[in-house]
């Protein structure tokens, strides 16, 4: 461009007069190719998610929930196959073992050499050579294999909840919003109704009826989950609906199908993912919890909050068996509860610098 | 403000309805019933069953349940030879109250502090320390809290009980385990309200005009900060409500909590469906009392004509 303009303007007057300075040929300098080079080299267009994503690093707090749950469920799938022991392999020979781990047996103070607090090494006593990492339980059960099983369980009924949670969240808080009117009006009366009912007792309930399993635990938890996902939909569609670019949407000709999983739901995108993010640690404490009162999974198969149940029937004799699992479920909901948390300011615009 | 509490009352009578309708079909689908004794022959059986209406249509013994529930009937245990599920809920509930009310006004008191203390040291260390205890006390589940404060406060180090309600020092595990979760939402609230409140011009006057500090952050910053705690006590009740479940029992408190898990444990339904009705009424008047007061303080919300706050 300057280039052209230098040309133009000479041309035109051949001398150009700037505060009584002339501008003559030899006092301008070929600009040459790196010009040209930096004018073509713009910034890469920015995107919301590449954007969040760039601030969800910077958040220390975030990112090292995100390796944790990355390395959590690393370990939940691969865990137990990493020893040769099943987890429902029982031998009551080698029942209540305290940890012992290779190479870190030999630093006595943090307590993974096998010896109990009584000070007696159990695995010389029991004449046991292997080794097992987390201890085993009172049926000599080992507890690594069990705890990973436990974890899988656990992240798996919360995933499935949170999805469903999703699903239903989304499409009943959307349609309630874009529509409006007397639908919304209908829609959110039975909201307020089911806001009223406390989860927990919905839950024991039907528990109760169904009997305790991995699906009956994940549908009586969607039964009232879902409401505040729908609830959090229902108001970014509130809010959208009425901006510019939706009304030109319509305006060019956009179903309401378009117009809800085209521009609506993608612009809810954030809180969506943030409300998400609650919901898993949410439905870990909930299993967790059914697990205690009496109204878990049955066995042999288990989640990590049978295994903190199981714990603490021992707690003063073996209570390895109560920290390992309290430790990974504590985790759990620590590095879910830091990537919600991280995400929601990432998501947050106002947060950009 | 009349025609909105109506309204709100409504809600709540008609949720309590939905409620109680539940339980009581939930008890006729469940197995078992309290006349199943082999001694008993079919006529002894044919006699308790007119004695107390089990034979009577199922739309008559629903209407009476309702009208039973409304005064306070409850029915009768299974377990606890004929005893009323009210008079164990009435034996049980003093306790429950205590531990609940002591978490509650101790976790409040720290929590307030914490986020009055994180605000005001906005992005120091104290503010991160704050913030690090609010999120391990949201996360850290009460069972897994309870189960370590048994283990090295009571056995390893002997300081305090672990189990058992035969004074103040029995309640105090107990109590920390209850309110850790009051504390890290209160201290998380207070924190984000009292920034906000804080970046206000009308704080900034209020320094120009030369107030002492100390006035203008409790009169002028902690006053407004505090309207909207009325929000978290709906879910702060519900957390000591479950609360009350599982730290009951880890530390043997013969409290409601204690009671309904073994009520669960040996298939006491009546017990079960009392205690669950009963948490269930606590919970819809705490939210009513919460809606009115919310009501109250912020008039846009009676005006729109009963529109629940945002976010649970």
């Amino acid at each position: 461009m300057v280039w052209l303009i230098r040309e133009f303007v000479f041309q035109e007057v051949g001398v150009v007069k700037v505060n009584e300075f002339e501008l003559t040929d030899d006092l301008f300098e070929e600009s040459g190719k790196e010009f040209e080079e930096k004018k073509i080299m713009n910034r890469p267009s920015s995107t919301f998610l590449k954007d969040s994503w760039i601030r969800l690093r910077k958040n220390k707090g975030a990112f090292t929930g995100l390796i944790l749950i990355i390395l959590i469920m690393f370990l939940a799938a691969f865990g137990p196959y990493m020893n040769s022991h099943g987890f429902d392999e029982q031998d009551l020979t080698r029942a209540n073992l305290p940890p012992k781990v290779p190479v870190l047996e030999n630093l006595p103070f943090i307590g993974l050499n096998g010896v109990d607090i009584r000070g007696t090494d159990q695995y010389a006593a029991k004449e046991v050579t292997e080794y097992y990492w987390f201890g085993t339980d009172d049926l000599g059960r080992d507890l690594w294999t069990r705890i990973w099983q436990g974890t899988r369980i656990s992240l798996y009924i919360a995933f499935l909840a949170a999805t469903l949670d999703l699903v239903i969240g989304v499409a009943y808080g959307s349609i309630s919003a874009y529509y409006g009117g007397r639908i919304d009006n209908i829609m959110q009366r039975i909201i307020e109704v089911l806001m009223g009912i406390p989860n927990l007792i919905v839950v024991i309930l039907l528990i109760l009826i169904l009997k305790p399993g991995i699906l009956s635990i994940t549908l009586a938890m969607v039964i009232t989950g879902w409401v505040s996902m729908a609830r959090i939909v229902r108001g970014q569609v509130l809010k959208l609906k009425g901006q510019e670019f939706v009304l030109a949407s319509r305006t060019l000709g956009a179903k309401d199908k378009n117009l809800i999983w085209g521009h609506l739901i993608p612009n809810s995108l954030g809180p969506i993912i943030i409300t998400t993010m609650f919901t898993i640690p949410t439905a870990i404490f909930t299993e967790a919890f059914l697990s205690f009162i009496g109204l878990g999974l049955q066995p042999p198969i288990a989640s990590l909050g049978m295994i903190v149940n199981d714990g603490f029937k021992m707690l003063k004799i073996y209570p390895h068996m109560l920290m390992f699992s309290s430790v990974i479920i504590s985790l759990i909901m620590i590095s879910f509860n830091l990537l919600g948390d991280g995400l929601r300011d990432s998501f947050d615009p106002k947060m950009k610098k | 403000m009349k025609k909105y509490i109506a309204s709100r009352v409504g809600y709540m009578l008609f949720t309590f309805l939905i409620i109680a309708t539940f339980t009581f079909f939930l008890m006729q689908t469940l197995p078992g019933s309290p006349f199943n004794d082999e001694r008993l022959s079919s006529t002894q059986k044919e006699v308790l069953n007119e004695r107390y209406g089990l034979n009577e249509p199922l739309s008559v013994q629903y209407f009476k349940y309702l009208g039973n529930i409304t005064k306070g009937d409850f029915g009768v245990s299974f377990q606890f030879d004929g005893r009323s599920v009210s008079s164990i809920i009435g034996e049980r509930i003093g306790v429950s109250a205590i531990l609940g009310a002591q978490s509650l006004v101790a976790g409040m008191i720290i929590g307030l502090f914490l986020g009055i203390i994180a605000a005001l040291r906005h992005n120091t260390f104290i503010d991160y320390g704050a913030m690090v205890v609010a999120v391990l006390g949201l996360s850290i589940p009460n069972f897994v809290l309870a189960g370590l404060l048994q283990y090295w406060v009571g056995v390893r180090l002997g300081w305090l009980p672990v189990a058992f309600w035969e004074g103040f020092e029995y309640s105090i595990l107990p109590t920390i385990a209850l309110a850790a979760f009051v504390v890290a939402t209160m201290a998380r609230f207070m924190r984000t309200e009292m920034l906000d409140v804080l970046g206000n011009e009308y704080i900034t006057t209020a320094r120009a005009k030369g107030i002492k500090e100390y006035t203008v952050i409790m009169k002028h910053g902690l006053r407004n900060a505090m309207i909207p705690i009325i929000t978290i006590l709906g879910p702060l009740t519900v957390s000591l409500m479950t609360g009350t479940l599982v730290v009951e029992k880890i530390f043997s408190v013969p409290g409601l909590g204690e009671q309904f898990v073994k009520s669960i444990l040996t298939n006491d339904y009546p017990v079960i469906m009392g205690v669950t009705l009963f948490y269930s009424l606590l919970f819809i008047i705490v939210i009513l009392i919460v809606d009115i007061l919310y009501g109250v303080v912020d008039p846009r919300i009676r005006l729109s004509g009963g529109g629940r706050r945002e976010g649970k």
